[in-house]
């Protein structure tokens, strides 16, 4: 029961740090999505040819060399920009901060594969001779990659690495620094996750032979979770990093709190390697609510994983009617309709887009919805445009995987 | 090619590998590693950068070769006097 927890053992989110295909930081994304603008654009990779992206913009060289950029990853940019910008919100003095005793926790879908891919596509031009095969393919692909590349760029001696849960892995990340924290294995915690996903063509050829991969001709319409006309996932990277705090620290310091992690859980399927489970997602869900000791109609946004699969859309829905019944005190939004699916980010981005409701008691909308699907038709789905709620107190945040891997955040107004 | 074309060469490569750097005023007879930012992994991309462009494999005992401008140049220039410069 986190609860019930003493200070010391109360964790809370202090900064955020994120980069999104449609904003650089949090005040950018939540203006876009409260203004229902989408990130989707058109995006060539090679082998699958003219395909949709959600790619971000961010300035790579606001906190490394090219030198650096020649030498990382993607997905180490993307968490290096998001980790100095968390820092810079959370107001915390870095200097004054103990390198060994932060911790660097990031989720991530997967890693290695566009390094993979890249070396591969370079030795075909050598007829794969294997004697120019780079020697930065190892540090680029070690599955810690992204988090270490955090530790070098800001000279982080504490613990780090990533934690691979599919498209889990946003809130597994928070999950895993908060629990860190709590043990006292830190004192500060960068956590979230990260994707660097549409640098790979696997991932788009993957959807594609699976028969999920979006399609349309207007980008930004091609993300539409719960509409019947949906067709599959529009990949996207982006990150988003949180600061995590004990509450005994932040306010000491008289931290800007912009919520308390008062519940969480991840349970497994245990049921199939692709296909939803929708008893496992409501029993993740109850969970978590069990251990904040709150009741479901408690809850005032929930950010659901739909990525505009049908099966995966319903099955959520099913999970959701299981856990909230006929509730509409609880509002319903999907980010994925503005910005398409963010894997390893996913869950983070979408967490870190709602925060905000806690201060202008707003839930953002979900985009794209057309000719809403009877079966995902929540009482509580908010669609067309934003809806004010007349206090935010608790967020219920879904992000579940492949393989079966579900992950549930709950977030209180402090 | 010619001392001059491979000290151009090996200039370029320089640039790739180390290209915060300010290549211009590079004493030639000074080590790459005592006037720039380079470590081993840079190293082995000035041996992997040869490779690639010319098919040629330095062997590991000849690396000592690579440590100056007028070293390098002096070591592959008859390694690569009978290779075109690349366009």
């Amino acid at each position: 029961m986190i609860r019930s927890a003493e200070d010391y053992q109360r964790i809370v989110i202090t900064g955020v740090g994120l980069t999104a295909p449609n904003g650089d930081n949090l005040a950018e994304f939540r203006a876009a999505l409260l203004e229902g603008k989408s990130g989707v654009n058109n995006y060539h990779i090679r082998y699958v040819g003219d395909t949709l992206a959600g790619e971000c913009h961010f300035d790579e060289l606001l906190y490394q060399k090219r030198k650096e950029l020649r030498r990382g990853t993607r997905a180490g940019s993307v968490s290096i920009y998001c980790a100095n910008q968390a820092v810079s919100d959370s107001g915390i003095e870095w200097s004054k901060i103990d390198p060994e005793r932060v911790g660097v926790y990031i989720g991530v879908t997967e890693h290695g594969n566009v390094e993979t891919e890249n070396e591969i596509n370079e030795i075909k031009a050598f007829d794969y001779d294997t004697k120019v095969w780079s020697h930065h393919h190892n540090p680029r692909t070690v599955a810690n990659n992204p988090a270490g590349e955090v530790t070098l760029n800001m000279g982080i001696t504490g613990p780090h690495y990533t934690i691979g849960a599919a498209c889990a892995a946003g809130n597994a990340g928070l999950i895993q620094g908060a629990q860190m924290l709590q043990l006292g294995e830190c004192d500060l915690a960068i956590t979230g996750g990260v994707s660097e996903s549409i640098r790979t063509f696997g991932i788009f050829a993957g959807f594609a032979s699976q028969g999920a991969l979006a399609e349309h001709e207007d980008p930004t319409r091609a993300s539409r979770p719960f509409d019947l006309n949906r067709n599959g996932i529009v990949v996207a990277e982006g990150g988003s990093l949180f600061i995590l705090e004990r509450y005994s620290d932040a306010k000491r310091r008289g931290a800007n709190i912009y919520g308390e992690l008062v519940g969480h859980a991840m349970t497994s399927d245990a049921s199939d390697f692709v296909l939803p489970n929708p008893e496992q997602q409501a029993r993740c869900m109850k969970l978590a609510l069990d251990r904040a000791s709150i009741n479901a109609d408690q809850i005032d946004i929930v950010s659901t994983h739909a990525t505009a699969t049908t099966s995966g859309d319903i099955q959520e829905c099913v999970a959701l009617r299981n856990v909230f019944g006929d509730s509409t005190n609880t509002l319903i939004n999907n980010t994925k309709s503005f910005i398409g699916h963010a894997m390893g980010a996913a869950g983070s981005l979408e967490l870190a887009g709602n925060l905000p409701a806690f201060e202008d008691g707003l839930c953002h909308h979900t985009i794209n919805v057309d000719d809403l699907d009877p079966e995902c038709a929540l009482p509580g789905l908010v669609l067309g445009e934003p809806r004010s709620k007349k206090e935010v107190t608790y967020i219920l945040n879904n992000s579940f995987g492949m393989l079966g891997i579900n992950s549930v955040v709950i977030i209180k107004k402090v | 090619m010619t001392a001059e074309e491979i000290r151009e060469e090996v200039l370029d490569i320089l640039e790739n590998i180390a290209p915060d750097e300010d290549l211009t005023n590079m004493d030639d007879s000074v080590n790459f590693r005592e006037q720039l930012e380079l470590d081993s992994m840079d190293f082995l991309d000035i041996v992997m950068e040869l490779r690639k462009r010319h098919r040629i494999q330095i062997p590991e005992d000849d690396y000592l070769n690579l440590a100056s401008m007028d070293s390098t140049v002096t070591y592959l220039t008859p390694i690569l006097k009978d290779v075109e410069k690349a366009k």
